[in-house]
């Protein structure tokens, strides 16, 4: 069994719904990312899992030990807020220390406590300031480290970056994941930031409406998304119109092109259906292999993005975004030119609804 | 949870009792100057008593002066400090605060041995010196009040801005507090005026001290000498306190409304 | 730029000597109407009837009656000051935690804005109609409990009586100052707290009221110096029959009693220490609490 264990996880506001039917399992160690819109339910879960918010039905386990009516404070849970929150009358030391002090630990063995942490999150020097005397990045990491201190079974992290500029964000989100590491530490990290969740997780899972709508890798839930929610969510996305010929073989009809995808395909033979296409998996001109589907188009639009040029297509049945890199002595293709461009069959993305 | 919420309505409760009941004491009593029955006799006779229309009419002009000497005192202060003097700001903050500290008793004692009939500036050896004394007073009594609401209106708009708005078209200091500054500020005005008003309708030290018969020193004589009337008059007392109060937040309300809008 | 920099100094410019203008008649007003008088006070409290200066005055202030005026206001001032606190505390504490309706919170808030400006002479009439010999309370208690008020030795010309008038609008100045600073206390510190294994009374004692300390200080002082100086109640609910530091002087200055302009002089000077004193210790504590914020 895992060793956090939601299972079934359910709850209401009242008539609202917030959270239905969430279950998941985590490892030990894991790095868990929830992914999703404002709104969807991240933080609610989180908060039943730290014992703040009672489920209306289901059960939280944490190492084989069911902890779904135990208290938040007897629960061994670290949690990171958005803003920080930390004491803003105890200096950093005191902040770290606090749960320590708490547990009555004696003072000599939270002195070495604080000073492990302080040097792990890199801010011995400042242990003796208060949270108004710190930047917001320094602030997040001694609220890490308080959360760590009393060396949690669990550590929730909410949103911890994005009162964060651009800058510190990516810094600090290094930093959280070396921490993690060293430490082992089964976490969950909420974000609503795809890129954040991708880079840092070992799974993430892709929340919308109150459901898990797909755990995985980043490189599943990237390349291999189960609905059609998680596609337009996690990356950018093209989405054109096709006629499913033969649901079973994988025939479908692409702007009056018939191809043979060779895969049983989800969807009523006879259909229009979506395909959706990420820009990298779609080339300017023909692609030198064999299983390629060449659409002809016009150039909409083109976006000059430094490295990368975003250019617009409008093919039959709807508009492609495509990426081709800058080459300094090939100038952007202008707008009106007809061009062709070439995906391959293994990056058709055919989704249920 | 349904025990916090528990003892919350307690403590709730039990503050409403200890509120209410005094109101419900004086209202009652009030009405009982009739034998076995609920009368508004009390009320009758002291409305008709001339003493009372004429206390309290004085009374209610003196806080009307009051109010606009304090403004006249108090948004100008305001006003340049913000722009011109940052630096005044604690002085004047510390002065303002004092009529909070230092009792009033204390400052009318002072009154009396400063300007008394011996002194360079006789004013309590005449009618409207003593009067004018009083307004004064009154006006130092309300310092805070009005200081703080006008200061907290002036925060929330950009009186910089707005100054050289209206000095760009030609507006000189008393045009601009005038017409620039004060309307901005008068909801804020209005809610130092209408405390200014609670404080000094009933206010009764000063009064009596500097022996003038205004509506506190009615009052106290009221309360020496009759047995129901006195309920009749903290009944009204309460009735203007609660409408100036009730005014503030109406005005509040109303301003965060039109700003809302803007 | 380059103009204000060989430009005199910002005070003597012309301009700035207008703007003092503006200024002006409040400093005068209040040298005049606050300083000057306070001033009076306090130097003559050090001199004697021929203008010199002596101590004698303040010597006075030992004799056995004025002792105990002041010994009562003190004790009745940090006694309503304290009650006011803690009651007003608990009150504003249901309002802003205890997750009671919101509609009461308001209309809870409004009410201590009224009854906080409801003092003086009505505040004593209304305990005197409510709690008085022939009140509504004390015959309710008669008439339906059987409880005799006054015979089991209560009197609203009392200290006992003063002090639960003065109850009524120091508790609602309380309300009214300490509800924004427990609205300030953020949730997240609550559930960090516990999420590091504190209980409610730990996060109380460790957060929430060294959080709360430098509002809490700074009302009780507020309210010392509130009840301290208030005249009109006492004398309204009390007569003269309750010697209180502030009675005693109002009646030096009317003359009625003793007649030392001087030992009024001490007096006044007195009853300034005392809340001038309340409010040092306040600035001191609060600024010792405060180091966390600058
Ligand atoms: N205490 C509450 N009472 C009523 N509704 C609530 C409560 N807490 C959350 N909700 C509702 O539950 C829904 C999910 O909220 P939640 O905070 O879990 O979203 P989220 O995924 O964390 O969003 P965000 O990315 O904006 O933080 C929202 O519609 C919110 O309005
Ligand atoms: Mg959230």
């Amino acid at each position: 069994m895992a060793f956090l264990d939601i299972h079934q996880l359910q709850k209401s506001f009242g008539a609202l719904r917030v959270v239905k039917d969430f279950t998941l399992g985590i490892d030990k160690g894991e790095f868990v990312s929830f992914l999703g819109p404002s709104g969807c339910g991240k933080t609610t879960v989180l908060r039943m899992v730290a014992g703040f918010e009672t489920p209306t039905s289901g059960a939280i386990r944490i190492d084989g030990r069911d902890v779904t009516g135990l208290p938040a404070n007897r629960r061994k849970i670290g949690m990171v807020f958005q803003a920080y929150a930390l004491f803003p009358n105890l200096t950093v030391e005191e902040n770290i220390g606090f749960g320590l002090k708490v547990a009555g630990e004696d003072k000599a063995a939270i002195r070495k406590r604080v000073g492990e942490m302080l040097e792990l999150i890199g801010l011995s020097q400042l242990g003796g300031r208060y949270p108004f005397q710190l930047s917001g990045g320094q602030q997040q990491r001694v609220a890490l480290a308080r959360a760590l201190a009393p060396r949690p079974q669990v550590l929730l992290l909410d949103e911890p970056l994005s009162a964060l500029d651009a800058k510190i964000r990516v810094s600090l989100r290094e930093e959280i994941r070396r921490i993690q590491r060293d430490l082992g530490i089964t976490t969950i990290f909420v974000t609503h930031d795809q890129e954040e969740a991708l880079s840092m997780s070992d799974r993430v899972v892709v929340m919308h409406q109150g459901v898990a709508d797909q755990v995985g890798t980043p490189f599943e839930i990237y390349n291999r998304p189960a609905t059609r929610f998680v596609a337009q969510f996690v990356g950018t996305l093209n989405l054109i119109d096709a006629d499913l010929v033969d649901a079973a073989a994988g025939r479908i009809r692409l702007g009056g092109v018939p191809v043979a995808l060779n895969r049983s395909l989800p969807g009523q033979t006879g259909k229009r259906i979506s395909l959706a296409l990420r820009p990298e998996t779609v080339a300017l001109g023909r692609k030198d292999e064999g299983n390629a589907v060449v659409l002809a188009g016009t150039i909409t639009e083109v976006h000059f993005l430094g490295a990368v040029i975003r250019i617009r297509v409008a093919v039959e049945g709807g508009l492609v975004s495509l990426d081709t890199f800058n080459q300094p002595d090939r100038p952007p293709p202008s707008i009106g030119t007809p061009v062709e461009i070439s995906v391959s069959h293994r990056d058709l993305l055919v989704l249920a609804a | 949870m349904t025990g916090k919420r528990l003892w919350s309505w307690l403590a709730v409760v039990l503050g409403g009792l200890y509120f209410l009941l005094p109101l419900a004491g004086m209202v009652d009593f009030s009405m009982r100057m009739k034998r076995g029955e609920y009368s508004f006799e009390a009320y009758r006779l002291v409305l008709a008593d001339p003493q009372f229309q004429q206390t309290f009419g004085y009374s209610v002009g003196l806080a009307l002066l009051t109010i606009v000497l304090g403004i006249l005192i108090v948004v100008p202060t305001a006003y340049f400090v913000r722009l011109r003097f940052p630096g005044l700001r604690p002085i004047v903050e510390f002065i303002t605060l004092l009529p909070l500290v230092i009792p009033p008793i204390v400052i009318v004692f002072g009154y009396i041995r400063i300007y008394n009939t011996s002194s360079i500036l006789p004013l309590t050896g005449s009618w409207l010196g003593t009067n004018i004394l009083l307004l004064f007073g009154y006006a130092t009594l309300s310092l805070p009040y009005m200081y703080r609401s006008v200061d907290t209106g002036l925060r929330t708009i950009d009186i910089a801005s707005l100054t050289e708005a209206a000095q760009s078209l030609g507006a000189g200091w008393a045009r601009i507090l005038t017409v620039v500054i004060l309307p901005n500020v008068f909801v804020s005005v209005l809610s130092g005026a209408f405390l200014t008003f609670a404080i000094v309708i009933g206010e009764y030290v000063f009064a009596a001290l500097l022996n003038v018969n205004s509506f506190g020193p009615y009052m106290v004589w009221m309360g020496g000498n009759r047995a129901y009337e006195p309920s009749a008059l903290a009944v009204v007392a309460f009735a203007i306190t609660w409408a100036c109060m009730g005014l503030i937040q109406l005005f509040t309300r109303f301003s965060k409304f039109s700003t809302a809008r803007r | 730029m380059t103009t204000s920099a060989v430009s005199l100094p910002a005070a003597l410019r012309p301009r700035q000597i207008l703007n003092w203008f503006g200024v002006a008649p409040f400093f005068i007003f209040a040298t005049l109407f606050l300083i000057l008088p306070t001033l009076n006070i306090v130097v003559g409290a050090f001199r004697n009837a021929q203008g010199e200066a002596t101590l004698e005055n303040l010597g006075k202030l030992l004799s056995p009656s004025i002792r105990s005026a002041f010994w009562i206001s003190i004790e009745l001032s940090l006694m309503t000051a304290v009650l006011g606190c803690l009651f007003g505390f608990l009150i504003a504490a249901a309002i802003t935690l205890g997750g009671l309706p919101r509609p009461l919170r308001n209309a809870i808030l409004t009410f201590s804005g009224v009854a906080s400006n409801f003092a003086g002479v009505p505040l004593a009439f209304a305990f005197i109609a409510t709690l008085g010999r022939l009140g509504f309370v004390t015959m309710l208690l008669r008439h339906w409990f059987g409880i005799n008020l006054y015979g089991s030795g209560f009197n609203i010309v009392s200290f006992l009586g003063l002090a639960l008038t003065y109850l009524y609008f120091q508790i609602p100045l309380m309300v009214l100052i300490i509800t924004p600073a427990l609205e300030g206390l953020r949730r997240e510190w609550r559930e960090a707290a516990e999420s590091l294994g504190a209980s409610g009374f730990q996060y109380w004692r460790m957060v929430a009221l060294p959080v709360l300390w430098p509002s809490l200080l700074g009302t009780l002082a507020l309210l010392f110096a509130n009840a301290f100086g208030a005249v009109a109640t006492a004398i309204a609910l009390t007569g003269s029959s309750l010697s209180i530091a502030p009675i005693v002087l109002f009646a030096q200055i009317r003359g009625d009693v003793l007649n030392d302009p001087h030992l009024g002089y001490a007096i006044a000077f007195a009853m300034i220490v005392l809340t001038a004193v309340a409010n040092g210790i306040y600035i001191l504590l609060r600024m010792r609490a405060e180091r966390w914020v600058k």
